[in-house]
């Protein structure tokens, strides 16, 4: 499979921005005949819009395309897939009250009668190396299963280009195994595959070219078997941290304990549960990294008390608070910011006094006997209102009349009035202005110097080295051990992130100099 | 192209208009269905919202009536209106309602025919007790098993249906009837009883407890924390285990005050206007009830209103029918459409009505 190959799909100064955010800044990257390109970036770094681009979903607003050599503007995936682009997605669209045939005959423009389709499903299913009965019914499948199905469902169409979006973020070891496979002898038959992905290992065992994207623009194109995986991580999280600002700080006594918590899958990854440990010492903002959807939400649950778990799990001042209710934590002083501002941390429809009542209720005695005091409730969201410079009409706008940083600034100020011993938010500043999310980390800032134990989890690693006095990734349901920020360098977190967790199985294995070793 | 835009904010004028709106639309479209049925829509008009009250021929029949048929339509309405908030589902009324009826009645019956003055408020007891077990079916069906409450309260209804019948013909039967189905009349034993208690009115106990329950309710609802969660639950159920509520225990809240509330009204209508437990003993409020509570916009004053409102258009109903013999089928459809315009106009609380070009979305 060599990458000097014919050029399949180049693209030229692809540009895609939506309000607020540009997703692609004048990307450009070509994909030859029979090559496996990754897209490597962060979350956030503009690899779902462009290959929404480029399979027909998203109109981008400037730029060109060419596929097999002619100008390529599919206006839906139809006219992609009518050209030779096929896509795996990350969620699977599959009845599961069918068979394999007939899911893959619904998505066909003019299918073959079943039988004959069962034949040529068990063909490619064969010369692929993919496993699958085509009389099974979908809902009895695993999720390698079912991304087989998916796959073989574009096979069928035959076409130059698959795009494959994060394809192992559900799969066994195994199960990837298997899929590495198929996806070298698609290559070696003269398929191009681009293959989105986070996983540095992954990327270095299969692909013959990499893209990496950063904040929405192509930083490098390389070969990623010739580069460590220190060298993609740095370009991947970008070399411009600022000196982690708060390193060094002489920390209180420990406030929060967390000690063999277990955060059952949030998604669909295959993996069992991992387990979480940390301590949290007054005066100390612990920053906790890593990429969505391997336990933020449920860590952030568990130490709301809307998850609850064993007694000892979670102890507050020595205190075991595992098994108490949100609110019954709150009282004892540990808040949250959950990361879903609307339906969770507020309600949408209701004004911003009431939302003030949803957390302050109790620390901030806003009822007697049971009565709510309407007016001192209303007093203290105009106080969040003014300590916090939301801009808003007033107390009485609806949550959902506020912009995202507003609402935001809102929410997180209602937590620290409360003056919490432990406060534990989660992506404080996902989707919120540049100035906001100042702000937010200014006030968590604040908070800890005053004394409060601060659990930060974020996407955004900048942030986290920036105000973060320790640094742990979250992977799989699993915890690193805190570090330091201080003198952390860009390798290490690059290996905590990686996501070197479960991968040894895979066929071809982790080179050894990407091991855990310690940096030169 | 018309389109609707989402207002950034419930608008509070039309907040208080729709219901208005609703009911002007569901008159104009009411006339023209009675001018399709050849009757005068005017004099029909007239016949449901006016005479009832103003007719010297007919109002000193139908004012009482009016309270009579509205205090089951509040009470069980206001109860209902907490699990509505809450996002629980209370189908069922009718059968907490017929079983309240059934549990204070046979309370009343098992002391005939001795006398005193704790009887009366035994069965009140009753009647909630009866409708309030009849609604932790579905509660904890929906707590242990995640089940429907709205299909299990909504079949529980016929069930109970079935047991008032079986009690009327069985163990309830009078046996001084001569073999006719049907309990004792409780009006006609005093200590069991629920009279008029000023003459001329319609106003019974259940009236008395209708018009206490719309102002508790409103305390509860918007000034206790504890109707703050139920309407956070309702707004955002996320948001309210964040803050504390449990969902488990808003489930068996919701549905306690609401079967508690429809027994009450059943007993109240059984003592009082229905007098026995007959075979058919089962009127309809319950269900009817649902409909009060969503044109009252689940507010107590509004259902207040909304009840009332209800009540004059099964009266007048009733007098359009024999007076200027409109179907029956027609004036159950002059009722479905309040409840169609009232939705209808609802939508523009929360959005805003644009008319403007297709264009291209970008």
């Amino acid at each position: 499979m060599p990458p000097a190959g014919r050029v399949l799909l180049s693209v030229e100064g692809l540009t895609k921005a939506y309000p607020g955010v540009l997703a692609n800044d004048a990307v450009s990257f070509a994909v030859a005949e029979g090559e496996v390109h990754a897209l490597l970036g962060e979350n956030g770094a503009g690899k779902s819009t462009l290959v929404k681009a480029i399979y027909g979903l998203v109109r981008p607003d400037a730029g060109r395309m060419t596929f097999r050599g002619r100008p390529y503007a599919p206006a839906e995936p139809r006219a992609a897939r009518a050209a030779g682009v096929a896509m795996v997605f990350q969620h699977f669209s599959l009845f599961e009250a069918l068979s394999v045939a007939e899911n893959i005959a619904l998505g066909m423009e003019r299918p073959p009668p079943l039988r004959e389709l069962g034949r040529r499903i068990a063909a490619v299913s064969r010369a692929y190396g993919l496993p699958l009965d085509p009389l099974r019914r979908v809902g009895d499948l695993s999720a390698g299963e079912r991304q087989r199905v998916e796959i073989v469902r574009c096979l069928l169409q035959d076409p130059k280009l698959l795009i494959m979006d994060e394809p192992t973020s559900v799969l066994t070891p195994q199960e990837a195994t298997i899929l590495f496979h198929t996806l070298r002898k698609l290559a070696a038959g003269g398929t191009a595959i681009l293959y989105i992905s986070h996983k540095l290992e992954e990327i270095r065992a299969l692909c013959d070219a990499a893209t990496i994207l950063r904040h929405g623009r192509a930083v490098a194109s390389l070969d990623p078997r010739r580069h460590g995986t220190r060298a993609l991580a740095e370009l991947m999280v970008g070399a411009s941290f600022a000196p982690p600002a708060r390193a060094g700080r002489a920390a209180g006594p420990t406030v929060l304990a967390v000690e063999g918590l277990t955060l059952a899958p949030a998604g669909g990854f295959g993996r069992g549960p991992g387990e979480v440990s940390f301590t949290v010492a007054a005066g100390e903002i612990l920053g906790i990294g890593g990429v969505a959807g391997n336990g933020q939400d449920a860590l952030l649950d568990a130490l709301s008390g809307e998850r609850p778990s064993a007694p000892g799990a979670v102890r507050l001042n020595g205190r075991p608070v595992g098994a108490l209710g949100p609110a019954a934590r709150r009282a004892l002083g540990l808040s949250a910011a959950p990361e879903e501002r609307l339906g969770h941390a507020a309600a949408p429809d209701m004004s911003l006094t009431e939302n003030a009542l949803v957390t302050a209720q109790v620390r901030e005695r806003l009822t007697r006997r049971g009565f709510v005091d309407w007016a001192r409730t209303r007093a203290f969201a105009e106080r969040v209102i003014a300590r916090f410079d939301v801009r808003t009409p007033g107390p009485g706008a609806a949550a959902r009349a506020l912009s995202g940083g507003n609402l935001q600034k809102f929410l997180i100020g209602r937590e620290i009035l409360q003056r919490p011993v432990v406060l534990a938010v989660n992506q404080p500043t996902w989707g919120v202005d540049a100035a906001a999310a100042a702000a937010i980390r200014r006030a968590l800032i604040d908070l800890a110097a005053e004394g409060a134990a601060v659990v930060m989890i974020s996407q955004d690693l900048d942030e986290l080295l920036e105000i973060a006095d320790r640094f742990a990734v979250l992977n799989e349901g699993r915890l690193t051990p805190p570090r330091p920020t201080a003198g952390l360098s860009l390798e290490e977190i690059g290996l905590m992130m990686g996501g070197a967790h479960g991968m040894h199985e895979i066929a071809g294995g982790p080179r050894r100099e990407t091991g855990p070793a310690a940096p030169p | 192209m018309i389109r609707l835009e989402k207002r950034a904010e419930p608008s509070r004028a039309w907040q208080v208009a729709a219901p208005v709106v609703a009911v002007g639309l569901t008159m104009l479209a009411g006339a023209a269905m009675f001018a399709a049925l050849g009757k005068d829509p005017a004099a029909a008009i007239r016949t449901i919202f006016w005479d009832p009250l103003f007719s010297p021929q007919f109002a000193a029949y139908s004012r009482p009536q009016l309270l009579v048929k509205a205090a089951p339509l509040i009470l069980i309405a206001i109860g209902l209106s907490f699990g509505f908030r809450a996002g629980i589902w209370n189908i069922g009324a009718e059968g907490q309602y017929l079983m309240g009826a059934l549990a204070g009645g046979a309370v009343g019956l098992a002391f005939y025919p001795a006398g005193g003055a704790h009887i009366f408020p035994l069965m009140v007891l009753a009647g909630a007790l009866g409708g309030w077990l009849w609604a932790m079916i579905p509660a904890v069906l929906k707590v242990r098993f995640a089940t429907s409450e709205i299909l299990v309260s909504l079949l529980l209804v016929y069930v109970a249906q079935q047991i008032v019948a079986a009690a009327a013909v069985g163990w309830l039967r009078n046996p001084e009837g001569g073999g006719f189905p049907g309990s004792r009349n409780l009006a006609r034993y005093p200590a069991a009883s629920n009279p008029e208690l000023l003459p001329g009115t319609g106003v019974h106990w259940g009236v008395v407890a209708a018009a206490l329950a719309v102002p508790l309710a409103w305390v509860l609802l918007l000034r206790h924390v504890a109707g703050f969660r139920v309407r956070l639950t309702g707004a955002a159920p996320r948001a309210a285990r964040f803050a504390g509520v449990r969902p488990g225990a808003m489930t068996f809240a919701c549905l306690s005050v609401s079967g508690a509330l429809a027994g009450l009204a059943g007993l109240f209508e059984l003592a009082g206007p229905a007098g026995q437990i007959s075979i058919d003993f089962g009127s309809g409020y319950g269900f009817t009830a649902i409909i009060v509570a969503f044109l009252g916009r689940l507010h107590p004053f509004g259902i207040l209103l909304a009840g009332l409102l209800m009540a004059l258009t099964y009266i007048g109903g009733e007098l359009a029918q024999f007076m200027l013999g409109i179907p029956k089928a027609a004036i159950q459809a002059f009722q479905g459409m309040l409840l169609f315009f009232l939705l209808g106009v609802d939508v523009l609380t929360n959005w805003r009505v644009r008319l403007r070009r297709r264009r291209e979305a970008r």
